[in-house]
């Protein structure tokens, strides 16, 4: 172990060693170190910046979304008062048609009957005319008592 | 070797594990350590340096995501520690941290694999000549030859931080103030505290680092003796297998140390008292 020569011939390895690790080891494993660490950054970022993005577009979709079913909601009631007015205007014009046909038929009805009840009280007029001149046979002179049997035909 | 083991008995056996193969060169020099390391130093730079220049900002290889995360490994803890350009102090670091976890780990690979593969491909006549530690950094030469590297880088931030004169001022002044007269009184007190305080840093980390390694590898040997005889063999290798395993701790361990003291003395010297 004594100190010889091999000093500085160790010193003279460790020299050379150092400087060429120094000048062809460290620097581009360096900068290759420390550009991959920068394209890592650049990458987290501009992952971080879509998340971003992403998280913007779907809150405008879930926006754009809520606006359409509003105006589906809007469209829909409006649709339901417009079928409302329909049917209630065709319920209307039905009853009055109804009641338009009503009437003429009643005034049909009424005519008819009113026609019938005139044809009735002559009939039975002329009937009770007919039974009491069987009744009665010289003692009434059609003549002399028109206005009586007119006023019996009226009053039946 | 295991046949000097049975002759020698684990004294010998220590003692020519402890021994480096040393060429006499000036005042010598620990083949073996240094070749090690150069190898393990150029696996490390070799390893990295493919995987930099292949290196993409898009999806890593997974070869690429393991040297990257090492790498992010080392700026963490230099980013926490020292506040300031990193793009010297980060490569520095990660070359100590590499580099003497490669050569800790070395501990881990079997204490008699050189002295084999030198014997069968040499035979023994050469075998009984070599010798062969596998851990540089178990060498005080490796441990001392890198802090005292970071020794003087830490003089350059230092200097470059505060000034040549504002770093010389500072070693007269700080840490005792004082106004007048005293101040001068003061100044080798403070010249000599400033100078075992540099010293020490060196020191403490080469020591540190050296004592650890030189520790553990004693302890393999000592295991080692156990297996020599059949009586130790069974709880010897539960030993050797208990002390590897922690010793992976000490390995990854005593070479973020070093790393991270080297980072906390750069801070410190950049900053004023």
């Amino acid at each position: 172990m004594n100190i010889n020569l091999t000093f500085f011939g160790q010193m003279i390895s460790f020299g050379i060693l150092v400087w060429f690790t120094m000048k062809f080891i460290w620097p581009p494993l360096n900068a290759a170190i420390e550009s991959r660490q920068k394209t890592i950054a650049d990458g987290l970022a501009a992952a971080e910046r879509a998340r971003q993005e992403l998280k913007d577009a779907d809150s405008r979709v879930a926006d754009e979304i809520r606006k359409a079913r509003e105006e589906a909601t809007q469209i829909v009631e409006r649709a339901n008062q417009q079928y409302n007015q329909i049917v209630d205007k065709a319920k209307a014009d039905a009853v009055a048609e109804g009641a338009r046909q009503k009437a003429i038929a009643q005034a049909e009805i009424d005519s008819l009957s009113h026609q019938a009840r005139e044809v009735l009280r002559q009939q039975v007029a002329a009937l009770a005319v007919s039974g009491a001149e069987k009744i009665l046979k010289r003692e009434i002179d059609q003549a002399r008592h028109r206005d009586l049997l007119d006023a019996l035909a009226k009053e039946i | 070797m295991a046949t000097e083991a049975a002759t020698g008995g684990l004294n010998e056996y220590i003692t020519h594990h402890l021994t480096h193969h040393v060429i006499s060169v000036g005042s010598g020099f620990n083949l073996d350590s240094w070749l090690v390391s150069l190898l393990l130093g150029l696996v490390f730079v070799i390893w990295f340096g493919l995987k930099a220049r292949k290196a993409t900002a898009g999806v890593p290889s997974k070869g690429q995501a393991f040297v990257e995360i090492i790498v992010e490994f080392v700026d963490g803890q230099v980013k926490d520690t020292f506040h300031g350009d990193r793009r010297s102090v980060t490569p520095l670091a990660l070359t100590i941290f590499m580099w003497i976890v490669f050569m800790n780990a070395m501990d881990l690979l079997p204490l008699d694999l050189p002295g084999w593969l030198v014997h069968t491909t040499a035979g023994a006549e050469t075998a009984h000549h070599t010798y062969w530690r596998l851990v540089p950094t178990a060498d005080l030469n490796t441990t001392l030859g890198i802090s005292v590297s970071v020794f003087f880088i830490l003089l350059g931030h230092a200097i470059s931080a505060k000034g040549g004169f504002g770093f010389g001022k500072e070693l007269l002044t700080a840490p005792f103030h004082a106004h007048g007269p005293a101040a001068i009184a003061l100044a080798p007190v403070n010249l000599f505290m400033n100078i075992v305080e540099w010293l020490v840093k060196p020191v403490s980390l080469a020591m540190r680092l050296f004592g650890n390694m030189y520790g553990g590898e004693l302890v393999f040997m000592l295991i080692a003796g156990m297996l020599a005889s059949s009586v130790t063999l069974v709880p010897g290798i539960i030993a050797n297998a208990a002390w590897a395993i922690f010793h992976i701790l000490i390995v990854l361990l005593q070479a973020f140390i070093f790393m991270i003291l080297t980072v906390v003395y750069i801070a410190g010297a950049r900053e004023g008292h």
